[in-house]
């Protein structure tokens, strides 16, 4: 009946039961308990046996010899819903957490972790259902991050102004969608999406250029390495003065730091392909645009697509830098600099959490392109 | 100028000279050949003797630094834009990104051909090199002799007269060999093509060809042509009779004349 259990479940049991022994999980139920005729209300009056009930249980039945998917959901089960009781508990509460509390939230964790174990050892036959597996685990990943931080912020009661717990963030970005979606469409959809195009494009051509003509190599290569080399903090404020305070002069920052990454790699991509192969469009009698066209550049897509998703990401942090040196009233790197001088962390977070989540959109979004562009290549199809 | 009396490939005291950064390296000197239509010429020779080069100043991918040559009475670089031979590389040098019907319409696409003379050429040369039904696979999805095979097709498909193969069986195993020996034999039968073949295998050389220019390296040159007097008819256990260990020991005997491994 009993498997070999894991030592995550071993240890979340140890953990469960040293807090059990520790018993009040809140200072106000410590206090309660030492004065029992003080009306004193204190979190986890009903939840507690709930609690460790499902931590238990999870534990108890992971150490059976269940299928490993049933074990997996069970584990997922159990460490969520003791996590949400958790969370949900210590809200209103926040900084009178004593020991027993983290113990539980670390017992959960770490019942979540053998969750993942267990989940990324699966090879299932059906495609969905590798699919579902492979996307749980970076899922199941993330949502602990969000999870330990909300522990701990609200159940150590760190100060709000150092770091506001995920739930706040959420809220504030749930009530200022407005003044956010603003912000998006100003640095997002006006300055980094003009100034990648721009500056990719650009740098793309400028590459076909130098590969065509020699002194174009020898002279722009250098002047595209120093561009690249300009402190962006420098750029950006001569940007405003040439451009004004609009989003043309945060794009063509932009561009200028998109540009060097596609250049140095389309002129690398056009020299990667073997002589035989290049040979053999000179037994053909290929003209340079056939060439060019039929073998250069598809063998040299991995290395553009590679400049693409580099500058997917460098054109966001250019956008937003940009925005510090003169702006007008809305953008997000202005709504960072406004906020953080008027101490609302939060809008601040809820803006980096936009940032970081449009940022992995449009990075994946190319490696998405990428790989139905680039099959071919060994690092996609594996060897 | 007639049949088999047409020359299609004359070299007249051909030299070649690389310079790098060591000095000059002699690869190819005084080189007098004539390769008439129709002809399988194979160039066999240790590393370093020019065949390959030989066979890439053909093609117009080197150019000699001394003497003559000319193809088909035009110069390298008139029959390259002409289109007058097809080359077979070492390695298939597929394109990974084209599936094996697309690579072998790359050559015609370029020529500008027509989508449906395009799809009979590509049926045609893979019924010729027995890969009919890979149409839409890809190189790397393909075995070795396979991906050869298409590259085979590919030169085919382009079809000159002239067809320049360097060691294209040289990574491949024996009995692959063998068979795409046996298989080149026919098609040769069969387009009537001429054919110049470098290779470094004796037998490889002796079976296949009609005349077996033997080299010799530093410098590169021409030490012994020898005429084969085996019919055109060869099965692979022509291998095993005296006529044909008689032209091998000839072979052999070039080989080593030109050759001292003393120095």
């Amino acid at each position: 009946m009993i498997a070999k259990p894991a030592w995550q479940a071993l240890l979340a049991l140890v953990l469960v039961l040293a807090a059990w022994l520790l018993g009040p999980m809140t200072v106000p139920e410590a206090d309660s308990l030492a004065n029992p005729t003080a009306s004193v209300t204190f979190p986890f009056v009903a939840t507690k046996p709930l609690i460790y009930g499902l931590l238990l249980a999870a534990i108890v039945l992971s150490m059976t010899r269940l299928s490993a998917a049933a074990r997996a959901a069970i584990l997922f089960v159990g460490a969520h819903g003791a996590a949400w009781f958790l969370l949900h508990g210590i809200y209103g509460f926040e900084g009178t957490a004593r020991a027993p509390f983290f113990l539980l939230v670390a017992a959960a964790w770490l019942l979540a972790w053998q969750c993942v174990t267990l989940l990324s050892s699966q090879r299932p036959l059906q495609r969905w259902l590798d699919t579902a597996y492979r996307l749980l685990v970076p899922a199941i990943f993330g949502i602990w991050i969000l999870i330990l931080w909300e522990a701990a912020t609200r159940g150590a009661g760190i100060p709000f102004i150092l770091l506001p717990p995920p739930t706040a963030i959420g809220a504030k970005l749930a009530s200022s969608i407005d003044i956010i979606a603003a912000d998006v469409r100003q640095t997002i959809f006006k300055a980094v999406i003009v100034g990648y195009v721009v500056g990719c494009g650009a740098g793309f051509a400028v590459a076909i250029l130098a590969d065509r003509v020699d002194f174009l190599r020898r002279g722009l290569l250098p002047i595209g390495n120093m561009v690249s080399a300009l402190p962006i903090i420098g750029v950006a404020p001569i940007m405003v003065i040439w451009l004004g305070f609009d989003w043309q002069s945060k794009a063509a920052v932009v561009i200028l730091m998109t540009f060097f990454p596609m250049l140095v790699n389309t002129v690398a991509g056009l020299a990667s392909t073997g002589h035989m192969e290049r040979d053999l469009m000179r037994t053909y009698a290929a003209g340079y645009w056939q060439t060019l066209l039929k073998l250069r550049l598809p063998a040299a897509a991995p290395f553009i697509f590679n400049a693409l998703k580099i500058n997917s990401t460098l054109a966001l942090i250019g956008a937003i830098v940009a925005e510090f040196f003169g702006t007008p009233v809305v953008g997000m790197g202005f709504r960072i600099s406004a906020e953080v001088g008027r101490m609302n962390v939060d809008m601040v977070w809820a803006e980096i959490a936009v940032a970081a989540v449009a940022g992995s959109v449009f990075y994946g979004a190319i490696a998405l392109i990428e790989r139905a562009v680039t099959f071919w290549h060994p690092s996609v199809r594996g060897g | 100028m007639i049949g088999n009396t047409q020359t299609v490939v004359q070299a007249n005291g051909l030299g070649l000279t690389f310079r790098t950064n060591d000095g000059p390296v002699v690869a190819l000197t005084d080189v007098d050949l004539t390769i008439k239509k129709g002809e399988f010429v194979s160039f066999i020779g240790p590393s370093g003797c020019g065949k390959t080069t030989f066979l890439r100043v053909i093609a117009d991918l080197e150019q000699p630094t001394s003497g003559t040559i000319s193809i088909n009475g035009m110069t390298p670089e008139q029959a390259r834009h002409a289109r007058a031979y097809g080359y077979v590389f070492q390695a298939a040098a597929l394109y990974p990104w084209r599936t094996i019907d697309r690579n072998i319409a790359l050559p015609l696409e370029i020529i500008g051909l027509s989508k449906a003379e395009q799809q009979e050429r590509i049926k045609r040369t893979m019924d010729l090199v027995e890969l009919s039904g890979f149409e839409h696979k890809y190189p790397w999805q393909l075995s070795g002799g396979m991906q050869q095979r298409a590259s085979i097709a590919r030169a085919l498909a382009f079809d000159a007269d002239l067809l320049l193969m360097d060691e294209p069986f040289g990574a491949l195993d024996e009995i692959v060999r063998d068979h795409l020996n046996q298989q080149l034999l026919k098609l040769w039968a069969r387009t009537q093509k001429t054919i110049c073949f470098v290779t470094h295998s004796i037998p490889e050389a002796v079976y296949l060809s009609t005349r077996i220019v033997v080299m010799s390296p530093r410098p590169g040159r021409v030490t012994d042509v020898i005429e084969s007097t085996l019919p055109h008819e060869r099965p692979l256990d022509i291998r095993e009779t005296p006529e044909f260990l008689e032209i091998a020991a000839r072979v052999r005997d070039g080989l080593r004349a030109g050759h001292s491994y003393d120095d």
